[in-house]
């Protein structure tokens, strides 16, 4: 514990650097998944295809995706432009069947309403679908959130720092302390994460202030 | 016959599903088990299969006390079907049907064979036989569930809501085809349903329950709704009990000769063979509709028939006679034999008088009790037959 | 670049011996079956058992909480843990194959569970109804009807296994992930990402392998291919979620 007291300094900074890796994707894999869950909810045939496409994203284990980014970006290796990139597609992988779930659990009376009242195309997206889809699409988040703070920590392999390398640090030179910072950091951020999702989603679907939040797929 | 020995359920957390209960559900007979939630209706028939072992009482088949016999075979030898039909989402239609058969061993060829002919009987084309129970409708769901529990000719059968979760359009047409089947199968069913309506309809003798799980009466259709035992029943039964009475006919409606002229006939015979005006035009014995004197021309044509006016079946519903004689052009309903041929025609002042009839001689048994395939029985008329 | 990681991968020297493409492939195919054996042997009763009777569903949930601990992290800790108490081989293998294991059991195990919590109750009740003993209720109902859900869960656990197997070459382990590590250790890009591109190609298979296996199994009638009477079902699978 003392090896913590020492560093919370370098902890922090490394916390904020794992923070943004994991985050950013986020934000960006979500920015990218909305229109293109929205035409494979739109347009069925798109669906399996576009599912599937990403699916196969998501299998390519992270190591080897942050070895191959320079490859495909241009960059050089230490870059920590790869691992953003990598990460953003590992949520768009997770995310675009969960914004094609979330829309589709949009009630069919509620989205006929909206379109019998005259709201078309993007005013009936913005304001009817997209804000009932939210519950589902929180939940998403959440896997996602989780899963990237986990796998953002392996870039410390590559040699982009983060928490992860309290673990590789503490692993090669033998600092338990190391090792537990690490953990109970990269344990802490996916709270974090998971809280301000949570949070987020509240705020925004005020009228489901009194309900339980969403359950489905979301880590217990 | 399944008889009920004062049958008691109590759960562990001291709730009495089904107290004391004893009763006969006769051979070959449909008896229907009937009331509110919570009355035990649907645990009194699960535990004839032994799904719910009774906490004290015997219930025995033929004689034999299920409890002596083990379940699995029991039940083999029990049809069972559900609300929700129950079908396995991984077999094919056939492959469902068959399921019994196959357990007891018959072969698969033999077993394939019988549920493409059950499939038939339950009213679905063969062609269905190959398609998984997602492809099927709520109805024709339903009816593969019923094909399924007859897939082993089980002498039993067990029926728990089997037609609730349909449109009740497609309930009606369930349960006209559904008495038609028994008609020819002469199966001892015991039925569940929390529809006093569907009772009446279906059932042979009808056992009302109340919550707790007593037996508040055990008797035919129209006796429960001519002398409800208590509040209770007559409750349940409901106020316009009187409306569905009619649902009932002693015996024969008593339709009159109708004069007929065929196609093709000259317009002079048919003004002479015309009641107040209005013929009836029949085809082989079979009604096309009525022809009105004075219409152009000098033939009886099909063009020149009014259409409308349902069909009422010799030995079907006082409601149905009623129905077809108010909606005959020439106020004078259509009866037919159940296989359609022109039995007669009667007035609506006819109907009124054979209800004032039952309501007043009504302490005889009915003449459904006995033997529900010498009676003629209740015939819906889905959508309604036009002559 | 392109050019070296090509010359690299088709290099004979790197096929042969070894530290050859072959013997990798093997070790990196015979770890991820050894511990999909086994966590499947863990889990899929367990995962059948708890969806089955309904009882002990904090299993599953804690489980699933147990996957936002870092997969780095486990596998470090484990091995700095347990390797001193280990001599030879063993000292490498064994924290890395538990630790795999331990990543595998909790999407075989939601997998499994998930699979036959969705067995239709009435389904599972005419079963019984007619007949079936429990054991043919779960054989010939339970079982096919959970398979779509309980092969996700197989899937996410197998890709897990096949990219994690990669990581723990870091802490000793054989396999593809030799290459990348050493070729990190060493600066030497092309024989890094040629491992890399070997280990992406070995997962996209084991993927491809797994949904061909799903498609031949699973019956069409679970498949979502046929529309319901009502309700639009996504063609495709149900997934579990699962980590790289």
């Amino acid at each position: 514990m003392t090896w913590i007291q020492d560093h919370l300094g370098l902890i922090g900074s490394l916390a904020v650097r794992h923070a943004v890796l994991a985050g950013i994707p986020l934000l960006l894999g979500l920015v990218v998944s909305l229109p293109l869950g929205w035409l494979a909810h739109r347009y069925r045939r798109l669906a399996p295809v576009a599912l599937a496409g990403t699916g196969l994203l998501y299998t390519i284990p992270s190591l080897a995706l942050f070895i191959l980014m320079p490859l495909l970006l241009g960059t050089k290796i230490l870059n920590p432009i790869n691992v953003v990139a990598a990460m953003t597609i590992y949520t768009i992988a997770l995310l675009v069947r969960t914004v094609v779930d979330g829309l589709d659990s949009v009630p069919k009376d509620v989205d006929a309403a909206a379109l019998a009242m005259g709201l078309t195309g993007l005013r009936r997206l913005l304001g009817v679908q997209l804000p009932l889809a939210i519950p589902v699409i929180a939940a998403g988040l959440r896997v996602a959130a989780v899963s990237n703070v986990s796998i953002v920590s392996v870039a410390s392999i590559i040699g982009v720092s983060q928490l992860g390398d309290l673990l590789v640090d503490g692993y090669n030179r033998d600092i338990p302390g190391a090792l537990w910072a690490g953990i109970i950091g990269c344990l802490a951020l996916a709270l974090l994460f998971d809280i301000v999702i949570q949070v987020v989603a509240r705020l925004l679907t005020p009228w489901r202030a009194s309900t339980k939040p969403a359950a489905a797929g979301a880590p217990a | 016959m399944i008889r009920f020995d004062a049958v008691t359920k109590t759960y562990p957390g001291g709730t009495t599903a089904v107290d004391g209960l004893t009763l006969e559900a006769p051979t070959g007979q449909i008896t229907v088990l009937v009331g509110p939630s919570g009355c035990g209706k649907t645990t009194s028939l699960r535990m004839v299969n032994r799904m719910i072992e009774p906490t004290s009482g015997t219930i025995s088949i033929d004689g034999r006390d299920t409890a002596s016999m083990d379940p699995a075979t029991l039940r083999r030898g029990i049809g069972y079907v559900i609300q929700h039909g129950g079908l396995f989402p991984h077999h094919t239609i056939e492959r469902n049907i068959a399921t019994v058969p196959l357990l007891l061993g018959t072969d698969k060829s033999t077993a394939y064979a019988r549920a493409r002919e059950l499939l038939e009987r339950v009213g679905l084309p063969q062609s269905l036989a190959k398609r998984y129970p997602a492809q099927l409708s709520g109805g024709q769901q339903q009816r593969v569930g019923v094909a399924r529990a007859l897939a082993a000719d089980p002498p039993v059968m067990l029926m728990d809501e089997p037609f609730s979760a349909v449109d009740p359009v497609v309930r009606t047409q369930l349960q006209a085809e559904f008495l038609r089947l028994q008609r020819d199968l002469g199966k001892t069913i015991l039925f569940v349903t929390h529809d006093i309506d569907e009772a009446i309809t279906l059932g042979d003798q009808v056992a009302v329950l109340r919550v707790g799980g007593h037996l508040a009466q055990m008797a035919s259709p129209s006796e429960l709704l001519a002398h409800p035992a208590d509040d209770f029943v007559a409750d349940f039964v409901g106020r316009d009990r009187g409306y569905r009475a009619l649902s009932f006919v002693d015996g024969v409606l008593p339709a009159l000769a109708e004069p007929t002229v065929a196609v093709g006939d000259s317009a002079e015979l048919a003004r002479e063979r015309a009641i107040d005006g209005w013929v009836l035009v029949t085809d082989d014995e079979r009604p096309l509709g009525w022809y009105a004197v004075g219409s152009p021309g000098d033939q009886v044509t099909a063009e020149r028939l009014a259409l409308g006016g349902t069909l009422a079946r010799q030995g079907g519903t006082l409601r149905a006679a009623l129905d077809s004689a108010l909606s005959a052009p020439s106020g004078r309903g259509v009866v037919v034999t159940d296989e359609g041929k022109l039995a007669g025609t009667l007035t609506a002042a006819a109907v009124i008088e054979v209800i004032e009839q039952q309501r007043t001689g009504r302490d005889r048994a009915p003449a459904v009790q006995d033997d529900p395939s010498a009676e003629p029985r209740i015939q819906h008329s889905p959508g309604g037959e036009s002559p | 670049m392109i050019t070296s990681i090509w010359a690299w991968l088709r290099d004979p020297a790197h096929w042969s011996g070894a530290d050859g493409i072959p013997t990798r492939l093997a070790e990196h195919l015979g770890y991820t079956a050894i511990v999909m054996v086994l966590a499947a042997a863990i889990a899929l009763p367990l995962g059948l058992y708890v969806g089955h009777s309904g009882r002990a569903r904090w299993l599953i949930t804690a489980a699933n909480a147990a996957r936002a601990v870092p997969t780095l992290g486990l596998l470090f800790a484990l091995s700095l843990w347990l390797g001193p108490k280990l001599s030879g081989d063993l000292a490498f293998s064994a924290p890395s194959i538990i630790v795999l294991v331990l990543l595998a059991i909790p999407p075989l195990l939601a997998g499994a569970y998930a699979g036959v919590e969705a067995v239709d109750p009435a389904a599972r009740d005419a079963a019984k109804g007619m007949g079936m003993q429990p054991a043919q209720v779960l054989r010939s109902v339970e079982l096919p009807v959970a398979l779509p859900l309980l092969l996700s869960g197989v899937r996410a656990a197998l890709l897990q296994v096949i990219a994690t197997a990669t990581i723990a070459a870091y802490v000793g382990l054989g396999g593809l992930g030799r290459y990348l590590i050493d070729g990190l250790a060493t600066g030497d890009y092309a024989a890094t990402a040629g491992g890399a591109l070997l280990v992406a190609g070995l997962a996209l298979a084991a993927d491809l392998l797994l949904a061909a296996l799903t498609r031949a199994v699973v019956s069409p009638g679970l498949t979502g291919k046929y529309r319901g009477a009502d309700g639009v079902d996504i063609p495709g699978r149900t997934d579990v979620a699962f980590e790289r």
